[in-house]
């Protein structure tokens, strides 16, 4: 018996049956990797369609611009001559080969989607190629010319500089116009621009939502403490009754809650008449407390502090009491015993239940647009506002792509400061 | 000591009594004075009253009836960062978030010590429990036995007087265990410290103690020395509780020259010490340790009563021989002799004769 | 290889079975979309219960979701999977359905019933058919109510009262978006009447209507329910506020508050089906069977005994009865009726439909500042 394995020629280890180690190792190792794969298979699978195509699908939307060049293919390629600069309308050479594009857009029944694309750009270009359809389908192409007065007649939208130059902006297959609108800039006659003050809305609603989501994530923090200290530190049968009050949001609807809000908050509501009566407020100075930023606070903070008290309760419990009393028999009074030694290991459970309610609060739609006001709204009213209701899909996933980037970027800032294994869930 | 009018203690429990629900007393009508230095364990089984003492003493627990002294003082109503005590707890609680100097820091701080004070005081503490390299680690990165002295560190950093130690072994491995048996009382000896040590382990009770308390039921049952706790119990339990024991029940048939002769249930007589028992006609239980059991005849008192026994089971344990026996009805009787050169090893199924010196045959209460 | 060969004949036998049935054969369920509540339940009541009692095995289930119709019938269609038959949308959300090839063309002739005289449905509905995919339904109209006990002496009879917080102090409740509120404010600023859109479409318009709305936004409560002003109006959250007609008659006939309804300066709108494009031909059928059940003359006057909405025909005018619950005479609740239709508004869709996005930033940025 020797202990030293055989090798071959080039003083590979060999196994007993004489292939070499490291490839038996790799075969036997090989197989437990492929049945791992095949017991994650269905949650990858599950990950990839429902997770991550959705997110590449709305990266892939705030830069696609496809419909027009691939419906306006003639028009788009020989309108690159053109110099929207020159004061003089495109050519008679892009009015035909735009009369041809449109006569087949019309067939195919797209002209009016791409009216739409437009419109989102130059308001009155929608109803421009909605009412060019009626007409043009009928024309002869290409003998009853020239294009350029038969369009004019049909429409003086067609005889305007800003109309042709809006579909020479956009006639690239992909566009950065989504994004430079989610940051209140637009593409101008010489690149990108600032937009007129009267519709610059986004950058504000950015920093409102991450101004209000930390104040939502602070109250949700001050507020759940104490809660989660006493539920961690009650026998766990009392402990379990009263974790089932705070998930009692859960558990209700929304519509209910909203009624509860404005029952309990608005100007003839029950805090203000409660504060009128004991004289605390006069009768004509109510507090505003709903239709404004402190009502969504207030709202949100309550449907989501229980993701606040969930982790902080787990973490806590795992914190034996006997930290407090070693602090205390070491000479600590009771404030520097929590201060010291019990808050610093419940920082996991403040990290954890920190990032859950700021991350859901940015998300937020349906609450701050209930009782927000107009103060009160986040930037996610406005993207659902393009999805549900204007169908500018390509400006809401600019919106979205911004927000999960701001959302990366917090996440990185905090895995900096505090670290990210710094954070526990129980 | 001399400064105490209190006859030298520096802790006391006058007639202390604790319930947590007003209806069951957990510690029932305690007194116990300790004198400077001594190391004191309160030993017993779980629920016997003994980590509630300890509690009591370091204020995590209110007495609900009595007085608790410290240096003749009352300390009922001193919260407990106010006592100057050192605990050592049972899983150590060192702080997780801090490095182990940071814990060794945390009461020197919380006592507004300077720095440099702080500093040479750590490293001091850290150098007497041997763990000089370690003041950069955190807890979790050491060993059991390591945190174990890091903990003890942190009762004695702050120069406390008295220290607690609940059951602070417990969670070591045996070998460890013995190690740091020593090691506590060596230290404990060196600072000149007041220890009270609460286990339920008998063994590390006896190694380390001046003096142990045997806990039952809410009372003190036995207050001894190691020796006198394992040779002289006063009464049934502390025999049962401290050691290996042999007991048969009998009456006492009568009581002279200070011998008391008892009429095994099982048959048989046997002379016994009188230790509960006064009278003839008492129940009682006799309890003989088994290395006190003779069966060579030889070495005993020609006149002293034998018991006929048979050989059972015989067990090398190395150092030690173990011969289970059938002794008066009852077959759990155990007999221990020394592994010598001249050591008769006992056949099973063989008949042999016991018997013993009166003295090591206690009979107590029933 | 072969799964893909099996795949596409399993498809290719049932298109061929698809075309197979479509000889008469209808599908028997049918999902339709509407707004949920009593509207929804109006519809229920007065077209799909009749038409199961003639078409014994047809079944009907409603998914209340107009409000997000136009996104998910968008999504639907890029999964290729549709799963209505019908949808309730509004006018507007017709036109953009239409524009963006989610809905389909209908011929009114063809696919829906003359009236009881033979009038062709495309004449008894006349202009309300604003989109080529559009089926009108109901005439409904957005305007405002106040409470009568905290207006003071003299009621309001003019829209613009809603401006005037002088004579009408307390908080006043709005839809928060420009559509509406952008034409009232210019009327109120005293832009004629016809001239409102031609003042709309330019810049400075905008502007104006905002300047407008902007002297009374500290006093606005915006809604963007339309249970809201009825319910500020019931807590006295507000003195006065716009929502639908149909809310106003709930809140004032069948809740008893004290709460009165201007007629002045209604704006009407169009509340009407439309059917998904790319139905299958036994799905189609169905749905078409139904809506020309659905939108006949007599059934149109029916619903008017549920809520307070018109009817879209003309010939349905005549018929409308009384409240099918409390018994009231509805024609003077309706909208279009004469009397209430003195000063009234159509909704301008076509504008709407090039103006609402850029107005609405407008709008929103104006709301935020």
């Amino acid at each position: 018996m020797t202990s030293v394995p055989d090798t071959d020629a080039a003083g590979r280890v060999l196994s007993a049956d004489g292939t070499p180690l490291k490839q038996s190792l790799n075969r036997a190792l090989r197989r437990q990797k492929l049945r791992a794969l095949a017991l994650i298979a269905p949650l990858l699978i599950f990950v990839l369609v429902s997770f991550v195509a959705p997110i590449l699908d709305m990266l892939f939307r705030s830069v696609e611009n496809q419909l027009i060049s691939d419906n306006l293919p003639q028009t788009v390629v020989i309108l690159e001559d053109w110099d929207p600069n020159s004061g003089e309308l495109p050519s008679e050479a892009v009015f035909e080969a735009f009369a041809g594009d449109l006569q087949i857009a019309i067939s195919k029944k797209v002209h009016t989607r791409i009216g739409s694309r437009l419109n989102y750009e130059k308001p009155g270009i929608s109803s421009l190629f909605r009412k060019a359809g009626r007409q043009v389908k009928k024309w002869d192409i290409p003998n009853d010319g020239p294009y350029k007065e038969k369009f004019a007649d049909l429409n003086k939208g067609f005889a305007d500089i800003e109309v042709w130059r809006t579909i020479k902006t956009y006639s690239g297959a992909y566009t950065n116009g989504y994004f430079l609108n989610s940051i209140d800039m637009q593409k101008g006659a010489d690149g990108a621009e600032a937009r007129p003050e009267n519709e610059q809305i986004y950058i504000t609603l950015f920093i409102r939502t991450l101004i209000m989501s930390l104040a939502i994530t602070s109250l949700c923090i001050l507020l759940g403490y104490p809660v989660a200290w006493i539920l961690a530190n009650l026998p766990s049968r009392t402990a379990n009754l009263l974790m089932i009050l705070v998930l009692l949001p859960f558990w209700t609807s929304l519509l209910v809650r909203t009624s509860a809000w404005k029952v309990m908050l608005q100007d003839q509501g029950v805090v203000n008449e409660v504060l009128v009566w004991i004289g605390l407020v006069a009768d004509d100075s109510r507090l505003a407390l709903i239709n404004n930023q402190t009502g969504t606070i207030i709202a949100m903070t309550h449907i989501l502090l229980p993701f606040m008290i969930l982790p902080l309760y787990s973490v806590m419990q795992t914190i034996s009491p006997t930290y407090l009393r070693a602090a205390k028999s070491l000479g600590a009074t009771d404030w520097t015993a929590f201060w010291r030694v019990y808050f610093p290991q419940s920082i996991p459970g403040i990290g954890a239940g920190s990032i859950l309610v700021f991350i859901l609060s940015i998300g937020y739609y349906i609450t701050p647009e209930l009782v927000g006001g107009t103060k009160g709204v986040f930037i996610s009213n406005r993207i659902a506002f393009h999805i549900l209701s204007s169908l500018n899909w390509g400006l809401a996933a600019a919106l979205g792509t911004i927000l999960l980037v701001v959302v990366m970027a917090l996440y990185w800032a905090y895995d900096k400061i505090v670290g990210i294994d710094n954070v526990k869930l129980g | 000591m001399a400064d105490s009018d209190q006859g030298g203690a520096f802790v006391e429990f006058d007639r202390v009594q604790k319930s947590y629900d007003g209806e069951n007393l957990v510690v029932k009508d305690l007194n116990l004075s300790l004198p400077k230095g001594e190391f004191l364990t309160m030993l017993g089984p779980s629920g016997s009253g003994k980590t509630t003492c300890l509690m009591m003493l370091a204020g995590f627990e209110t007495a609900t009836n009595g007085d608790i002294r410290l240096d003749g003082q009352p300390i009922n109503n001193i919260p407990p960062h106010k006592r100057g005590i050192g605990m050592v707890f049972q899983n150590y609680a060192l702080f997780p978030h801090m490095t182990v100097a940071e814990n060794l820091s945390f009461p020197l701080e919380v006592r507004k010590m300077g720095k440099s004070e702080r500093e040479a005081k750590v490293k001091h503490v850290l150098e007497l429990v041997q763990m000089g390299e370690f003041g950069g680690r955190r807890p979790s990165q050491l060993s059991g036995g390591q945190q174990q002295r890091i903990a003890l560190a942190r009762a004695l950093v702050f120069e406390a007087e008295l220290v607690l130690m609940d059951e602070p072994l417990g969670a070591l491995d045996k070998q460890l265990r013995e190690t740091m048996q020593f090691e506590i009382k060596r230290i404990a000896d060196d600072l000149g410290i007041t220890v009270v040590y609460v286990t339920h382990d008998q063994t590390e009770a006896l190694t380390m103690s001046d003096r142990v308390a045997v806990f039952e039921d809410g009372r003190i049952q036995q207050l001894a020395p190691p020796d006198e706790l394992y040779e002289s119990p006063q009464n049934s339990f502390v025999a049962q509780f401290i050691g290996e024991n042999n007991t048969l029940e009998g009456t006492v048939k009568e009581i002279k020259n200070g011998i008391a002769l008892v009429q095994l249930d099982g048959g048989g007589l046997i002379d016994c010490k009188p230790v509960n028992v006064t009278k003839a006609g008492e129940r009682t239980r006799v309890s003989i340790r088994p290395e006190r059991v003779e069966f060579d005849k030889t070495r005993l008192h020609a006149d002293a009563h034998t018991l006929k026994a048979e050989v059972l089971e015989f067990i090398y344990m190395g150092d030690i021989f173990r011969t289970r026996l059938r002794v008066a009805g009852q077959d759990d009787f155990i007999i221990k002799s020394r592994n010598a050169p001249d050591q008769v090893r006992l056949e099973p199924g063989s008949e042999i004769e016991i018997g013993w010196l009166a003295e090591d045959c206690r009979a107590l209460d029933a | 290889m072969t799964f893909t060969r099996t795949l596409l004949a399993t498809s290719a036998l049932v298109a061929v079975g698809g075309t197979a049935f479509a000889d008469g054969h209808m599908a028997s369920d049918m999902t339709l979309v509407s707004w949920g509540g009593a509207y929804q339940n109006s519809q229920q009541k007065a077209y799909v219960e009749p038409y199961i009692a003639m078409n014994e095995g047809v079944t009907a289930v409603w998914d209340e979701s107009s409000a997000e119709a136009v996104a998910k019938l968008r999504a639907m269609n890029e999964a290729g999977n549709i799963t209505w038959d019908l949808v309730d949308v509004v006018a507007a959300d017709a036109i953009r359905l239409c524009d963006e090839g989610l809905a389909m063309e209908i011929n009114p002739d063809e696919d829906l019933a003359d009236a009881p005289d033979g009038t062709k449905a495309s004449v008894d509905f006349g202009d309300l058919i604003v989109s080529d995919c559009f089926i009108p339904q109901i005439v409904y109209s957005t305007t405002m109510g106040y409470r009568t006990d905290l207006v003071g002496d003299t009621a309001p009879t003019s829209v613009c009262a809603v401006f005037d917080t002088e004579a009408y102090p307390g908080k006043r409740s709005l839809e928060k978006r420009p559509i509406n509120n952008m034409e009232w404010a210019l009327i109120c600023d005293g832009v004629a009447k016809d001239d409102v859109y031609s003042v709309l479409e330019t810049a400075e318009g905008q502007e104006r209507a905002l300047a407008k709305l902007d002297t009374i936004k500290d006093d606005v409560i915006w809604w963007s329910a339309g249970a809201d002003t009825p319910q500020l109006l019931a807590d006295g959250e507000v003195v006065m506020g716009s929502t639908y007609n149909g809310r106003f008659f709930s809140l004032i006939e069948e809740q008893k508050q004290p709460v009165a309804m201007l007629w002045d300066a209604q704006v009407f709108d169009l509340d009407g089906w439309i059917i998904p494009a790319g139905l299958p031909a036994d799905r189609l059928a169905r749905v078409k069977d139904f809506v020309k059940f659905a939108t006949d003359t007599q059934r149109l006057a029916d619903q008017s005994k549920y809520i307070s909405y018109g009817p879209a025909r003309l010939s349905s005018a005549p018929l409308v009865g009384k409240h099918a619950d409390l018994g009231i005479d509805m024609a003077p609740h309706m909208p279009t009726d004469p009397a209430n239709a003195t000063n009234t508004f159509l909704y301008n869709y076509e504008f709407w439909a090039d103006y609402r996005d850029d107005i609405d930033a407008k709008f929103q940025a104006w709301l935020a500042k």
